[in-house]
């Protein structure tokens, strides 16, 4: 039995090679998993803070209507009611989350290519959905030159 | 439209996510499983004739195993995170596990195998050199240097029982890997339960052929001759692994064929054009039909000695490309279409870049060198003491 | 003290939604009620997508651009326009094309022998999402309230989440070198705003759903309406509800 002893001892010397091995590894699973891993599933639950963190670019429409209000009750009396502000005008967070917005003043947008995007005939488009040839409709012509952008079925005089 | 698109990509999938080094990663890993278990036929299954092969099976599965990660490694976006898998193993990922069966066949099963089978040779190395060599010996020892009778034969039970163990880990680590592919639901060319097995079948076909070219290349070098009972009994291996393997294949293609479900007409146009020459040529032809005739030739007709080791080398190298073309095209392939089935895209490969042909053929290279280094340190060749007789009692 | 418009503003969307007109439009947008801090449990976010009313204007992806900034030439969110021959609907493939993901819209078609259609495409936040189940590391999750999410510091960038996805929808950041996809702006969405695409949809084709919200929509359209998600088969979980939307789409 001694000898059988003496003579495996030498298997020893791997294994405790080895588990010294699995022993540093358990140690560093403990120091380098984030503190919040595993709080809500398998991952990093501080990970969802830092994504809500992100800064955002479209102040949303009902950032813009507060000031805005006269320009959202020519738009509430047309077909674009339900266009919300920053679809044509842009992302405006830099200028409603300012401190003076006036020093962002938005760029206003050429009807000429804005309008088209919408509006120019595709077979594509539901039929029910208002569409011309601009080329034939305008011949190129700016669309506010005779549209109201706000609510387009009122005609400028 | 989009250079190298034909017909509709949905707009993210144009550019493809696994390259060349992926390709690499099935491939070295399979070589590694193959040359195991032709190592574990000598060991479990009592096959004398290959014993010459066996301790140059046990290197060259170590050489290619310390490589296996590298592929893998360098294609990560975040290369310094991938101890993460270690950290946070996702339960659910087919990915997860292959850290831990990489450990554990590394360490477990090749590191403690290869240090049994050559402890003797260790202990008296670390006794007959001297300097830097003899340092390395000694550490290599672990501090014993017990190598009376008595404990070589423990070694030899202890030896015999983790190749036992280290079969099914040879199957884990590859079926696995074809398990990585196999589960993609998303990928008809991948989704199939068959492709773990064909992966494990490859891979044996991949690691016999391998260490038969490097034993014949290793005698030629030692201008020692080839036995010629191991070449053939390995032959007659590789010739029904390889049939078992080209049948899972033909059967994965048929039953694809003879289904034609929804992703049919896309798969069907894609090996048609783009996988052409890969799948079918290389593939199909010259890497299987082409060595499993000169392998049936070598088994059933009377051929010369030095006929049937020029037939057994260039159906091993056949039979080296042929795999690799499969890996290559059931990763690249699986990439070409897309998921819409309305298209294609191409793949090019680069030179110099960091997933290109220039690193892939360094991690090709580096295998042989490791190889190159295990040899010189663990000499493979001269008296090497049977197992049988101290393993079945 | 007076409290201006200003200070309103900057004191977030809470405070936002006291506006009387502001009501309506959270009910239109399915944007978050007013209430007090965001609690995740309280929430469970989808999307409605109505193909009739989609125009394949592309100021979805312009707006998803402008929101999260996605790298030139990958997409969080995607038009495509089908096109079905008629006349052998049954064997001929769709003509599908996605100009640069539709961020300038479209050439305009002109051929009406063909049914055609716009389809808007982005991240399906699947219940049972493969893209989760692959991650190796727990980078990419369904958040509590039911958005699939990328922890970027996380995230090896070993693409398999890609590979996973049945629709497409991810991609690897090539400045972050991390997979990256929809997050349905939870930027956003937290803070009582609607999504940056369902902001910009002229036509409200695109309709952000919140199916733990009773007063949602979306229950009474789920209710009435025949809907369908991409790629049932594929057994997801998908949260992107289609209304009208054809079997030739995949």
């Amino acid at each position: 039995m001694r000898d059988i002893f003496r003579n495996a001892g030498h298997l020893i010397r791997p294994a405790v090679v080895l588990l010294a091995a699995l022993g540093l590894f358990i140690l560093g699973r403990g120091i380098f998993i984030p503190k919040t891993f595993g709080q809500y599933g398998h991952y990093d639950a501080a990970s969802l803070d830092r994504i809500r963190q992100r800064p955002i670019s479209y102040a949303g429409q009902d950032a813009c209507v507060m000031c805005h209000d006269d320009q959202a009750k020519v738009r509430a009396s047309g077909p674009h009611a339900h266009v919300a502000c920053e679809a044509c005008h842009g992302p405006q967070q830099a200028h409603a989350g300012a401190d003076d917005p006036s020093a962002h003043k938005p760029v206003l947008p050429d009807t000429a290519v804005l309008c088209k995007r919408c509006h120019e005939k595709d077979a594509a488009k539901p039929k029910s959905f208002p569409q011309v040839v601009s080329a034939e409709h305008s011949g190129g012509a700016a669309c506010n030159v005779c549209h109201t952008p706000h609510n387009p079925l009122r005609m400028k005089p | 439209m989009i250079p190298g698109v034909d017909g509709f990509m949905y707009p993210n999938e144009v550019e493809l996510q696994w390259s060349l080094l992926i390709v690499l990663y099935p491939y070295i890993t399979g070589l590694v499983a193959g040359a195991f278990i032709l190592a574990s036929l000598e060991r479990v299954f009592k096959v004398d004739a290959v014993r010459p092969t066996y301790r140059l099976a046990l290197l060259t599965a170590l050489a290619f195993l310390l490589v296996a990660p590298l592929p893998l490694q360098l294609h990560l976006g975040h290369p310094e995170r991938s101890f993460e898998m270690y950290l946070t193993p996702h339960r659910s990922s087919a990915m997860a596990m292959f850290g831990f069966v990489y450990l554990w066949y590394l360490t477990v099963v090749l590191l403690v195998e290869v240090w049994l089978e050559y402890r003797a040779d260790i202990v008296r190395l670390s006794k007959t050199t001297s300097g830097f060599k003899r340092l390395v010996y000694k550490i290599l020892t672990l501090g014993s240097d017990n190598v009376s009778p008595a404990a070589l034969r423990i070694d030899d039970k202890v030896g015999y029982a983790v190749t036992v163990i280290g079969i099914p880990s040879a199957f884990l680590l590859h079926g696995y890997v074809g398990f990585i592919f196999g589960s993609i639901k998303a990928n008809p060319w991948w989704s199939t339960p068959l492709m773990p097995v064909v992966f494990l079948f490859s891979a044996m076909v991949s690691g016999i052929a391998a260490v038969m070219v490097l034993y014949m290349a290793s005698m030629k070098l030692r201008k020692t001759p080839i036995d010629m009972s191991c070449v053939d009994t390995i032959g007659k291996y590789l010739f029904y692994t390889f049939i078992i393997d080209f049948t899972l294949e033909m059967l994965d293609l048929i039953h694809r064929t003879y289904e034609s479900d929804e992703s049919f007409r896309s798969l069907d146009f894609m090996v048609h054009t783009r996988l052409w020459f890969s799948q079918v040529i290389l593939q199909i032809i010259l890497g299987t039909l082409v060595p499993l005739l000169l392998l049936a030739a070598a088994q059933f007709l009377k051929l010369a000695a030095g006929v049937r080791r020029s037939i057994y080398a260039v159906a091993c190298l056949l039979t080296l490309v042929g795999i690799f073309a499969m890996r290559w095209n059931v990763v690249i392939g699986g990439q070409l279409f897309s998921k819409s089935f309305l298209g294609y895209t191409t793949y090019k490969v680069q030179f110099a870049a960091r997933e290109g042909l220039l690193p892939a053929l360094g991690l090709m290279i580096l295998p042989f060198v490791i190889f190159v280094v295990l040899v010189k340190l663990l000499p493979p060749w001269g008296e090497q003491p049977g197992h049988a007789s101290a393993s079945g009692d | 003290m007076t409290m201006t418009r200003r200070d309103l503003i900057s004191g977030g969307g809470k405070l936002l939604l006291l506006a009387s007109a502001a009501a309506t439009w959270a009910e239109l947008t399915g944007a978050e009620p007013a209430g007090d801090a965001y609690r995740v449990a309280d929430h469970w976010w989808g999307m409605l997508v109505d193909i009739d009313k989609c125009i394949g204007c592309g100021n979805c992806v312009r707006g998803c651009s402008n929101e999260n900034h996605v790298p030139a030439g990958f997409f969080r969110t995607w038009v495509e326009r089908y096109e079905i021959s008629v006349d052998s609907p049954t064997t001929a493939q769709p003509h599908v094309e996605s100009p640069e993901g539709a961020i300038n819209g479209f050439p305009p078609s002109t051929n009406e022998n063909v049914k055609s259609f716009f389809v808007p495409k982005l991240c399906n936040h699947c219940a049972d999402s493969p893209c989760v189940q692959v991650c190796p590391v727990g980078a990419t999750f369904v958040s509590p309230d039911g958005v699939v999410l990328v922890d970027q510091n996380y995230c090896l960038g070993c693409r398999y989440c890609i590979q996973a996805c049945p629709y497409g929808t991810r991609f690897i950041n090539p400045e972050t070198q991390t997979a990256d996809k929809c997050t349905l702006c939870y930027h956003r969405i937290t803070k009582g705003l609607t999504t940056a695409c369902c902001e910009n949809c002229p036509t409200g084709a695109r309709q952000l759903v919140d199916f733990k919200n009773p007063k949602d929509p979306i229950h009474a359209i789920l209710r009435e309406s025949k809907v369908q998600v991409l790629k049932p088969y594929m057994a997801t979980g998908a949260k992107v509800y289609y209304k009208s939307l054809d079997g030739a789409v995949r």
